[in-house]
């Protein structure tokens, strides 16, 4: 099958600057990636579904002249589903910008917390070599 | 060996129930327990009391050596059926399981004082893990007896940690947890072996035909090291003291008579077929006989009298283990004969351990004093399990030690085949010093409970129930007169000892053998363990300096540490908790694993090897020129610092996509992605209003060039996957047959349309699943609560300050009726007048596009968005309260009853015959509108449409209204003079808002 070469440019360009964007630690720019990513892939699937042709109406023309209708039923959807995805980020941006003052991503706190044991050779909570975890009953702990 | 003869087998359906009604009575345990306190322990003794009478019932069948079955189809493709079986062994432990059962759980009724914690919770469980213990036994599927055999070990975990306060309880939970699970797992892999190379999981089946080979020998010692994890084993002996956190009752039972006879149980059920698989009896032997001496003289040492026994039950299973592996008609007989008067004795002594500690509040035998003077009925009972588990005349203990003997004799005159005559002697010598240190222990158990110690003052004793002595009670006894049933008890083991070696001379349980070696061994041992607890103190000496530098545990609580390091190692390397280092992750696998498979491809294409490369420059001269202008907005968005023209700049770039699906020959969704971008770009700028105009600055690091090399790499290899699949494309798309089939079937001429609401029906569905979850979880993130902050009409909303209040007359109009709760600076007349004069038409558009999408450009999605952004105009000429009075509905209810639609469109033709999603077309002929075609599918659409116009309605009132209000307040109190101390509070607030 011959492949359109400006669509597949096209296609590569929006996902490569798109994902640059979602490289990012910013949401919104993570947002604006994620919209030229999800651009790139619907005309990749314009490209991967064959060459242009007359619209998919039946009757209007002999079906081996129609584009190929299945990409687009496939992107079509795939274009609503980038709208509520670009919804709920946008959500989360601003409720992060709320509770942060910044709509950056952070870093995962339980994961820093493992890494800094790591960092120390520590053991977690009931593995320390000190206590056999057979000390008295701390109540502290218990109350946790 | 004799090959067992195949039993007749006696079908009945009782047994299954029995099991399940285990199941029943702990589920209600907990809801009668919170009625009747304590008392519950009594109807749930009915349970076990049931199963011990229907098995009393079968003893017939049983003892002419005929199986009671039961089979259940269940998992026939897995070989997993609920096979259950009773043979002369499984009674012998149905009886011991059931039996202790009922009189553990009439006993709990006065362990626990009333009201205490977790009782509820504890008669439910217990209850369960009789009925798992009872499963256990007659299971006759190696993978229903596995299933089982992890039910008890999970009661067992939840029942040792009885008091999850504790942290003495949770971690002796999790200790034999973990060790128990590890055996069984190993079990799990060494019953798949067997099932594999015999062909079969049935147990029955494995033993009429036992296969050979080292597959089979490997199997089988994953099999046993599950039985010696279960039945604490050396050197995986350690967790059952530690299990001696559970209540007593637990100890008794789980821990004494019933679980840890699991392990025992497998192996006798295997070594009729089994025993002579090399490096059986090489491990059972050895690690039996170190068991037994291991756990004897830790026993001698104990403080605690509770502890004293639980090491003595380590003793007790290892010696059981030595009878039971040895695969013998006279070690069968001796060691089912033990595992009975074990069961009954040490069962009776835990139960006096509980009564001892509950009524004087201590364990320790250095602090109990004159006990058995003031219970004296409770002290003659442990006398007699102490006798009956020293051997004493004429207990059961007894004649099944003068059997137990005879067998070892036998073993060491290597009668059995794999064991040479000196193992036969070690193992006789090593059992006679366990049964020694039996002595030793038990004086010390008894002396220890119930003696009046000199210089200790008598111990304060309070006033015994006589429903609380009464199960030790029957049992110390039921071991007494079982030591006169000898000849019964043969005749009852004899079926399972039959299916075994015989040795020369026909042995039998019996109180009188005459003056032979056994009976001088029996005395040995009595007069050498009696000496043991006279010299108790020096023994204790002795253990003191010879004391182990390592202990299992210790290992034990090593290992866990190194997994817990090597976790939190890999976790910590792996884990960076940064979502960039993820991502980097992913892409620089996909990148490297496909991406090389691509370069290989276009290598050998190139190379003229693969199929060719086909490429076209483009199809329509538009598109290099749409091309250009989206890919310079591409470059321009990443380059932008500012988060509006990022945003507009990225919609650029989609609504060129629009324009290539239009020349492309795809209106539909160049109509669609007009429409969905432009509510992209209205929802972004409504959220962009509330965050800082620039992003944040950050440094430039050269990191940022590797981040653009992966980013170029992945632009790349996604065009390159492209290209290279698409030109090796030769078959016919499936979608050539769509047009005719869309027509046919569907009865539209939108191809497109039609593969959304018909050929692909259940994918659209999906897709608006997907939406209600989206619209959702925007509510939920800027609402927090519920969108209950509701929908308010214009009648009811004040005017701003500063708005002069109109005269309501009637025949007095305004163009639109919300915009009057706007300050007049924000108002545009000629906004509204346009509004007013576009709506309706939009609205009925869309209504046209949604009915028309069957045959013509249109369809749910696209009409949706239409009304969608006829909304939004109200919203934006009018403020908040016009879009309410535009749709005063909840966008969730639009969003759930378009999901109902479309959910009831699809099974509406099951009604009918046809099948979901099923499309039927009906003419009607209308009076001025004429003949009007009529498809089934247009109900999907609507669906399809009232999700759609939900998503964009959620939108507008959270990242709109909801926004407008946030702003308004942040207004309002800058206006009054607060400072930025008081907006740092106000998002406290917001942050308490979430937590609470």
């Amino acid at each position: 099958m011959e492949m359109n070469a400006t669509l597949l440019l096209v296609c590569g360009g929006l996902v490569g600057c798109g994902v640059y964007l979602l490289l990012e630690r910013s949401l919104t720019r993570v947002l604006a990636g994620l919209v030229l990513i999800g651009n790139g892939i619907n005309v990749g699937f314009l490209a991967a579904g064959g060459p242009a042709g007359s619209s998919a109406f039946y009757g209007s023309a002999d079906p081996e002249d129609m584009a190929d209708p299945l990409p687009q039923a496939l992107v079509l959807t795939a274009i609503v589903i980038t709208l509520g995805t670009v919804a709920f980020l946008l959500a989360m941006a601003h409720r992060s910008w709320q509770l942060h003052g910044a709509d950056d991503v952070q870093d995962d706190v339980e994961d820093a917390a493992i890494r800094r044991l790591a960092v120390d050779d520590e053991t977690s909570v009931g593995h320390s070599a000190t206590t056999q975890g057979q000390e008295e009953d701390d109540p502290e702990e218990d109350d946790r | 060996m004799s090959p067992p003869t195949r039993p007749s087998t006696r079908e009945v359906r009782s047994l299954l129930l029995l099991v399940l009604c285990h199941a029943v009575a702990a589920l209600l345990a907990p809801f009668v327990a919170g009625r009747i306190g304590r008392w519950v322990f009594l109807p749930l003794a009915l349970v076990p009391t049931a199963t011990v009478v229907w098995a009393l019932t079968h003893t017939r069948t049983v003892l002419d050596g005929d199986r009671v079955t039961q089979r259940v189809t269940w998992v026939p493709d897995l070989g997993m059926d609920i096979d259950l079986s009773m043979g002369a062994l499984q009674w012998l432990l149905v009886l011991v399981v059931a039996g202790i059962g009922a009189l553990v759980l009439a006993y709990c009724t006065w362990y626990f004082r009333a009201g205490s914690p977790h009782l509820a919770s504890f008669a439910g469980h217990l209850t369960a893990f009789m009925g798992a213990m009872l499963g256990l036994v007659v299971s006759d599927n190696l993978l229903v007896l596995f299933v089982f055999w992890e039910l008890t070990t999970v009661f067992s975990f939840l029942l040792i940690g009885f008091d999850p306060g504790k942290r003495a309880s949770r971690l002796a939970a999790l200790q034999a947890l973990v060790v128990t699970t590890l055996g069984g797992l190993a079990m799990l892999v060494g019953f798949l072996v067997l099932g594999h190379e015999a062909g079969t999981l049935s147990i029955s089946g494995l033993l009429a035909d036992p296969p050979r080979g080292t597959a089979v020998t490997v199997g089988v010692m994953l099999v046993l090291l599950g039985a010696l994890s279960k039945s604490a084993q050396v050197p995986l002996h350690f967790w059952l003291p530690g299990a001696m956190a559970a209540p007593t009752p637990v100890s008794a039972y789980l821990h004494a008579a019933s679980m840890v006879k699991a392990g025992l149980f497998l192996v006798s059920v295997l070594a009729p077929g089994f025993s002579t698989v090399p490096g059986w009896h090489l491990v059972l032997l050895t690690l039996g006989t170190l068991t037994m001496l291991v756990g004897g003289w830790r026993a001698l040492r104990q403080i605690d009298i509770k502890l004293l026994l639980a090491y003595g039950t380590v003793s007790q299973l290892g010696f059981l283990m030595v009878l039971l592996s040895i695969g013998s008609r006279t070690a069968a007989l001796a060691g089912l004969g033990l595992l009975l008067a074990h069961a009954m004795f040490k069962a009776t002594l835990f139960l006096c351990v509980g009564i001892v500690d509950t009524l004087t509040g201590t364990r320790d035998l250095h602090k109990l004093s004159g006990v058995g003077r003031q219970l004296p009925v409770v002290a003659v009972a442990a006398t007699l399990a102490g006798l009956s588990m020293v051997g004493f005349p004429p207990l059961l203990g007894f004649i099944a030690k003068e059997t137990m003997w005879a067998a070892l004799l036998e073993l060491a005159h290597g009668e059995t085949a794999g064991v040479p005559s000196y193992a036969g002697w070690l193992v006789l010598a090593g059992l006679a010093v366990g049964s020694t240190f039996t002595v030793g222990y038990t004086a010390r158990f008894v002396w220890g409970a119930f003696a009046t110690k000199p210089g200790v003052e008598p111990t304060e004793v309070r006033p015994l129930a006589a429903g609380f002595a009464a199960p030790p009670v029957v049992l110390a006894l039921a071991g007494l007169v079982l030591g006169f049933a000898g000849a019964a008890l043969t005749t009852a083991i004899a079926p399972y000892a039959d299916t075994l070696v015989a040795g020369e001379h026909e042995e039998y349980l019996a109180l009188w053998h005459g003056w032979e070696l056994p009976l001088l061994f029996s005395a040995l041992t009595l007069l050498a363990g009696a000496g043991l607890f006279a010299a108790r103190d020096r023994v204790c000496h002795l253990q003191a300096r010879t004391h182990p530098p390592v202990s299992a545990e210790q290992v034990y609580r090593a290992a866990m540490r190194a997994v817990d390091r090597s976790a939190i190692e890999v976790t910590g390397f792996v884990q960076r908790g940064s979502v960039t280092t993820y991502l980097t992750v992913v892409l620089v696998v996909v990148l490297a694993v496909p991406g090389s498979a691509l370069v290989a491809a276009l290598v050998s294409s190139l190379g003229g090897d693969g199929p060719g490369i086909d490429v076209v420059a483009w199809d329509r001269a538009a598109q290099p020129v749409v091309g250009v202008i989206m890919l310079a907005a591409a470059v321009m968005t990443v380059r932008s610092r500012r988060r509006l023209r990022a945003v507009i700049l990225a919609g650029i770039t989609g609504y060129g996509c629009a324009l290539l699906f239009l020349v492309h020959g795809a209106p539909d969704i160049a109509m669609t992605q007009v429409l969905v971008e432009t509510v992209t770009l209205v929802v972004f700028v409504l959220v962009l209003r509330r965050l800082p105009e620039y992003f944040t600055d950050r440094p430039l690091r050269p990191v940022r060039y590797a981040r653009m090399a992966l980013a170029a790499g992945v632009g790349v290899a996604v065009a390159g996957f492209l290209l290279v699949a698409g030109s090796g494309r030769t078959a016919e798309p499936i979608s050539s047959q769509f047009a005719k089939a869309a027509y046919d079937f569907g009865y539209g001429r939108n191809v497109v349309n039609v593969t959304l609401v018909d050929i692909r029906a259940w994918d659209t569905f999906g897709e608006i699943s997907v939406l209600v979850v989206a619209a959702t979880g925007v509510a939920s993130l800027i609402f927090l609560d519920s969108r209950s902050s509701g929908i308010r009409r214009v009648f009811d909303v004040p005017y701003p300050e500063g708005v002069d209040r109109q005269a309501a007359r009637p025949g007095r109009r305004v163009w639109l009726p919300g915009p009057r709760t706007l300050s007049p600076e924000r108002r545009s007349i000629v906004f509204e007048v346009v509004t007013r004069l576009l709506f309706p038409t939009v609205v009925v558009f869309s209504i046209y596009l949604l009915i028309a999408g069957h045959n013509l450009p249109g369809g749910g999605f696209a009409a949706g968005m239409v009304t969608g952004l006829a909304l939004m105009v109200r919203y934006l000429a009018g403020g908040r309260y016009e879009l309410d009075e535009a749709a005063p509905v909840d966008a969730g209810v639009l969003i759930g009853t378009g999901l109902f639609v479309a959910a009831l469109s699809g099974l509406g033709p099951v009604a009918f015959g046809g099948s979901v999603l099923q499309t039927a077309d009906v003419y009607v002929d209308l009076p001025l509108l004429g003949e009007i075609h009529l498809v089934s599918s247009i109900g999907f659409d609507i669906g399809v449409y009232l999700v759609v116009v939900g998503l964009v309605l959620d939108l507008l009132r959270t990242f709109g209204s909801r926004l407008d209000r946030q702003i308004l307040r942040a207004e309002r109190e800058a206006a009054e003079g607060v400072d930025s101390e008081d907006s740092r509070s106000r998002e406290r607030r917001e942050r308490a808002e979430v937590s609470g």
